[in-house]
């Protein structure tokens, strides 16, 4: 019952990897950026809350109805000043810039909000205490099953929109060919600065949870960076549903890792990445073929 | 009347010249054929035209309008159209959606979901099929299907016929005279001189970027033609 207990909140807790994990495979997906800043990006729209917050006193929830405009505007603003420029000169120059973008927004956040760690978790409300005791051994907080809820609405609202809608089938045409996109007519910078906005917008989600479920300061982004980048990577790089389950994957190896000892939780999440990565991307190709070349040359003799 | 006017264009990739000095005309209404072996510049001049490639200098003016500066979806609402060298559909998405992505929503005119089906009907039963599992046929008639969604009045076709059977290309060249004879304008390049000669009101041709023979296609024989081709001797 208690590992059953702990993959149900690792689940919860996957959903949330997953929610930050969106935006990134939207950028990665469309224009082949890896954003090394999506985390501070999730972690400043984070502390727009915080201050709408501090000056309206309205729930978490308002606040980030509110900074959703904020946040859409920044990353298409994002996408036309810094990351254009920067994907003219190669895929290597947009990871030096995020990661240039990810200092800056740090520093700015330590200058204007200092170090200290902030929370929303007390202006969201019942959500954040509440919880559902199923039986003994099993309980379902009202945060996690929020997360949950909200994570697969979105991922299936995106699902939908790239697959039902004029915009979304000019957003995957351009991902696979930017060049002939441009040649049908679709203005493939206009797209960019979209799914960026997009992107910034689901981080700023992610800030949201983040903020509520524990605590947050100016250089929490690399940490959630880094849970984000696993949960794409062990779904599949670009791929969407992928990375709900890989986000879902990642918090179940983090929560059952916790059961064998506290201290073992991120190290469980770690391991799962880097057997997916050696799986897919590393061994795996040499390991296998040579496998199979091994029985061959058996069979034949 | 002159729809499209190319100017001196010059086209570079790096230091290699692909395109020098290039000038000519197209009316509207009319076939033009460019063709040239090989490296000729033909793909990279309908490029210029397209917007696909930025010329090192010269103009391209478009119904009056010079374009050289424009973007190529910025082309596609003023009515220009290119059918890519291979193709290049949207691997993923279904041959509806590569053709509905591809409808202006300020452009009108005949072309629509229901007509291109019409004028390939193979593609009727392949509506909600990814592109990528098409054949190379069907391939290149969603390809030319796209570029007619738009409503082009400058339809640009690159080698519509290459990696094709010959049974296909029929079929392709079959459904293209039907456009043709409704009076569209068309800038084609061809690596076939039989076909070009038999589609085209008047032939371009290429060689090692510039334009050696222009003309009428009824009134150059074919001997002069394949001379200017290969660059066996330069008309003068």
């Amino acid at each position: 019952m208690t590992l059953l207990n702990a993959a149900l909140q690792g689940i919860f807790l996957g959903a949330f990897y997953a929610v930050l994990a969106c935006g990134l495979s939207i950028m990665f997906g469309v224009m082949r950026i890896i954003n090394l800043a999506h985390g501070d990006i999730a972690v400043f729209g984070a502390y727009v809350m915080f201050v709408i917050v501090e000056h309206t006193g309205v729930s978490a929830f308002i606040a980030f109805a509110a900074a959703l405009p904020v946040m859409v505007v920044l990353g298409y603003v994002l996408q036309l000043t810094v990351l254009e420029r920067s994907l003219k000169s190669g895929i290597l120059t947009p990871l030096l810039a995020t990661f240039g973008l990810s200092i800056v927004i740090q520093n700015l956040l330590q200058l204007a909000f200092s170090p200290d760690v902030r929370s929303l978790g007390g202006s969201a409300g019942a959500v954040t205490t509440g919880s559902w005791q199923v039986t003994s051994g099993l309980s379902v907080s009202a945060l996690g099953l929020v997360v949950l809820v909200v994570a697969v609405l979105v991922f299936g609202a995106l699902q939908l929109f790239l697959s039902r809608t004029r915009m979304g089938w000019m957003m995957r045409a351009t991902a696979e060919d930017a060049d002939a996109a441009e040649l049908v007519g679709i203005d493939s910078r206009g797209v960019y600065a979209w799914a960026t906005a997009f992107a910034v917008a689901i981080a700023a989600l992610g800030g949201l949870f983040l903020a509520i479920r524990s605590v947050f300061d100016p250089v929490s982004g690399p940490t959630q960076l880094i849970f984000a980048f696993e949960a794409v990577v062990i779904g599949g790089m670009g791929s969407l549903w992928g990375t709900l389950v890989g986000g879902i994957a990642l918090g179940v190896a983090q929560t059952l890792g916790a059961q064998i000892h506290p201290q073992f939780a991120v190290m469980a999440g770690h391991l799962l990445f880097l057997v997916v990565l050696i799986a897919r991307y590393g061994g795996g190709r040499d390991f296998l073929p040579r496998a199979r070349r091994l029985l061959l040359a058996r069979a034949g003799r | 009347m002159t729809l499209l006017k190319v100017e001196a264009l010059d086209c570079r990739y790096g230091l290699l010249q692909a395109v020098r000095g290039v000038s000519f005309e197209v009316a509207a209404g009319e076939t033009v054929a460019l063709i040239g072996a090989n490296g000729a510049g033909k793909t990279t001049l309908l490029r210029a035209v397209a917007g696909a490639h930025r010329p090192h200098g010269g103009r391209v003016v478009f119904d009056g309008v010079d374009i050289t500066t424009l973007p190529a979806h910025r082309r596609v609402a003023l009515g220009i159209a290119l059918v890519p060298e291979g193709r290049r559909l949207f691997p993923s998405l279904t041959v509806e959606e590569n053709l509905r992505v591809a409808a202006s929503p300020r452009r009108h005119g005949r072309w629509n979901m229901e007509t291109v089906l019409e004028v390939f009907p193979l593609l009727r039963a392949r509506r909600h099929t990814a592109a990528a599992k098409l054949s190379g046929g069907e391939q290149q008639a969603v390809a030319i299907g796209r570029a007619l969604m738009s409503n082009p009045q400058l339809l640009l076709l690159d080698e519509v016929s290459l990696g094709l059977a010959p049974v296909v290309v029929e079929a392709v060249y079959r459904a293209l005279a039907g456009i043709l004879n409704e009076g569209a304008t068309v800038l084609l390049v061809e690596q076939d001189l039989t076909r070009a000669l038999g589609v085209a009101g008047r032939v371009v041709c290429m060689l090692e970027g510039r334009v050696v023979l222009e003309g009428p296609a009824r009134a150059l024989d074919r001997d002069r033609v394949v001379s200017a081709y290969f660059g066996l001797r330069r008309p003068a």
